[in-house]
């Protein structure tokens, strides 16, 4: 069981209210992506319901217990950190077994389980070493293990892949995913890239200067965004922005278009505009262009298309896929 | 040219090491010769060539138990060490992980305690040490040298510990380490070239320290500090056997220094070079 209750959660640090109220529910087996910019607290969020720091205000629950005063190893939840955090002076076995020998486990059910979470994570041949002399990606999946092992009512990652190279933080991505399939526990994972949010979320919590900007599944967040902060974070490229005269005439401050969601052509359409960079991707190609009227949008085009530099673009958007922003920066329905 | 010039400067520079060092250590170099000389010869002006005499050495340890103060320099320099590490490893943990605004100040005020004049706290020391009889004991001496070489342990600690990152001591905490268990089987043992260098330095400082361990001793807990003292009076200077016994005392410290210098080096330059 691990479903975990936040209310009015608040944080300071002296003068500065990094979390200022947060209220949050996480269901038992989610998958929960708190992603936002550096330094909007997603890492104190995270702390906090980990217990490694204590909380200014409010209550956190896990399981229907409140643990808002509990120590960390009390709440049953495990974490895996940014920069692994193993033992140096350890085995990769003894860093495994550290939660279980803190828990006073016998010494042959140890054994056993340590045994195999390796054997999960493609690490039984590298029990004997010291982290020291693993690569990257081992390091991480020592950590998972150590965390595997406790057998936690939920996960807590904290930005887990940004110390690997990007081919890796793809296969651990994938792997990341397939362990909370087959273990189905909960797994709070915090990140500052809205494409691993995306990949691997059940739900979405995108966070902005300690505030909830709204909280949705991958899909909800990318068809209905709340508010501009949300539209702008979620998704790649980035969601075209608009204002003046044509936001004016669909009844909206802003108006926003997706660069998936305009058809191009090279001889007629709503807007003019003049490639400035193409980024061919092979399947797609990104154009940047320069819009008559408009100003930098970007467009997103089969990789067939063939624009380049300097070419002319006419650009028309998908008026079903239009999102709407008041003069507040929420979204306008409808 | 370029080359040259830095090939010069390397030679002056080596040469004004040297010169420094030897400067440094001549004068034990010269207790060390003169320990080797007669009494004439000692008092008779400047001379690098003894006559290679063992008799100061016989005459030191039979007029006095050299083994004695041996002995209780052992037991002070290095029960003080410990005793100053089980109460410094915690406070350095405290000032390290979990620092208030006050930390800084807090390890100024100990260390500033180093800057003050011994003297100026000899008499009440004094009163409190007969008051409470400890007086020529090795207990006595022992949490003297504990509290003279308290704040240094404690600053040498924290700069240490603070190389060690937090998260590994947090995920101690989330794997269910207790504050004890956390000490025990991650800080320390992180930590043991820091402590180790740290230990050595001690026990050197309090096998060297001369004030207070000449003041509230004569026989009993008098370590070799007070047994090279001794021979400078009552019955006037006997220069050829002082230089006998200071060579008796400083030669183990000397001797272990020697061993433990790679170790002594690195943790001294442990923050300097990450
Ligand atoms: N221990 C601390 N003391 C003071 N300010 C802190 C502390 N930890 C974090 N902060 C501040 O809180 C804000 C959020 O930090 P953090 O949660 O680490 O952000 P994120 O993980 O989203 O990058 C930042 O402005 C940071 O400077
Ligand atoms: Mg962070």
């Amino acid at each position: 069981m691990g479903s975990i209750t936040l209310k009015n959660v608040q944080k300071h640090f002296g003068e500065a209210k990094v979390i200022p109220s947060v209220d949050l529910e996480i269901t038992d087996g989610e998958f929960v992506v708190f992603v936002g910019p550096s330094g909007s607290g997603k890492s104190t969020l995270l702390r906090l319901i980990a217990g490694l720091e204590d909380v200014t205000g409010g209550t956190i629950t896990i399981d229907g217990k409140d643990v808002t005063e509990a120590a960390p190893a009390a709440r049953g939840l495990a974490m895996v950190f940014q920069s692994y955090a193993l033992y140096p002076h350890m085995s990769v076995r003894k860093n495994i077994a550290f939660p279980l020998k803190m828990a006073k486990m016998e010494q042959s059910k140890i054994d056993k389980k340590v045994e195999d979470a390796a054997r999960i994570l493609n690490l039984s041949d590298y029990l004997e070493r010291r982290p020291g002399q693993l690569s990257g990606g081992q390091r991480q999946r020592v950590a998972i293990g150590r965390a595997i092992v406790r057998e936690p009512s939920a996960f807590l990652f904290d930005e887990p892949l940004s110390n690997l190279d990007a081919a890796l933080r793809g296969t651990m991505r994938l792997e990341i995913s397939d362990l909370h399939n087959q273990l189905k526990t909960t797994m709070i994972y915090v990140t500052h890239d809205q494409i691993e949010a995306m990949t691997m979320a059940d739900k979405i919590v995108v966070l902005n200067r300690g505030n909830i900007e709204q909280v949705g599944s991958p899909m909800e967040l990318y068809n209905t965004p709340r508010n501009l902060f949300v539209a702008g974070f979620i998704g790649s490229p980035r969601m075209n922005l608009i204002e003046g005269e044509y936001a004016q005439s669909k009844g909206a401050k802003t108006a926003g278009i997706r660069p998936e969601h305009m058809t191009l052509s090279k001889e007629s359409g709503l807007w003019k505009g003049t490639v400035s960079v193409a980024e061919h991707l092979g399947a797609d190609t990104f154009l940047h262009l320069d819009v008559d009227g408009i100003g930098k949008m970007t467009a997103r085009a089969s990789g067939e298309f063939g624009a380049h530099h300097g070419d002319t673009v006419y650009l028309t958007p998908d008026e079903t896929r239009l999102h709407r922003f008041d003069d507040k920066g929420l979204r306008i329905a409808g | 040219m370029a080359r040259k010039s830095t090939t010069q400067s390397k030679i002056v520079w080596t040469v004004i090491a040297w010169v420094v060092a030897l400067v440094i250590f001549f004068p034990i170099l010269y207790a060390v010769i003169t320990s080797f000389k007669t009494e004439p010869e000692a008092i008779d002006g400047f001379s690098l060539i003894p006559s290679g005499t063992f008799e100061n050495y016989i005459t030191v340890q039979t007029q006095r138990d050299y083994f004695k103060p041996f002995t209780n320099s052992v037991i002070l320099s290095i029960g003080s060490t410990i005793l100053a590490l089980i109460f410094a490893i915690p406070a350095a943990w405290a000032m390290a992980f979990a620092p208030t605004r006050r930390t800084k100040d807090i390890l100024m005020w100990m260390l500033s305690t180093k800057m003050m004049p011994a003297v100026a706290v000899l008499l009440p020391i004094y009163i409190l040490f007969r008051n409470f009889g400890l007086l020529d004991t090795r207990i006595g001496l022992t949490i003297m040298l504990t509290l003279i070489n308290l704040p240094i342990v404690v600053w040498m600690l924290y700069t240490y510990f603070r190389e060690i990152p937090g998260e590994i001591l947090e995920a101690a905490r989330m794997d269910g380490a207790n504050l004890w268990k956390e000490i025990v089987y991650v800080l320390t043992p992180m930590a043991v070239p820091g402590i180790a260098s740290t230990l050595l330095l001690n026990i050197i400082l309090a096998w060297n320290e001369a004030f207070w361990t000449i003041q509230l001793s004569t026989t009993n807990a008098a370590p070799l500090t007070a047994f090279i003292a001794s021979f400078s009076s009552p019955q006037g200077l006997f220069w050829a056997k002082l230089s006998a016994a200071s060579t008796m005392a400083i030669a183990p410290i000397l001797i272990l220094g020697w061993f433990s210098q790679k170790q002594l080096v690195r943790g001294l330059t442990f923050g300097a070079v990450k």
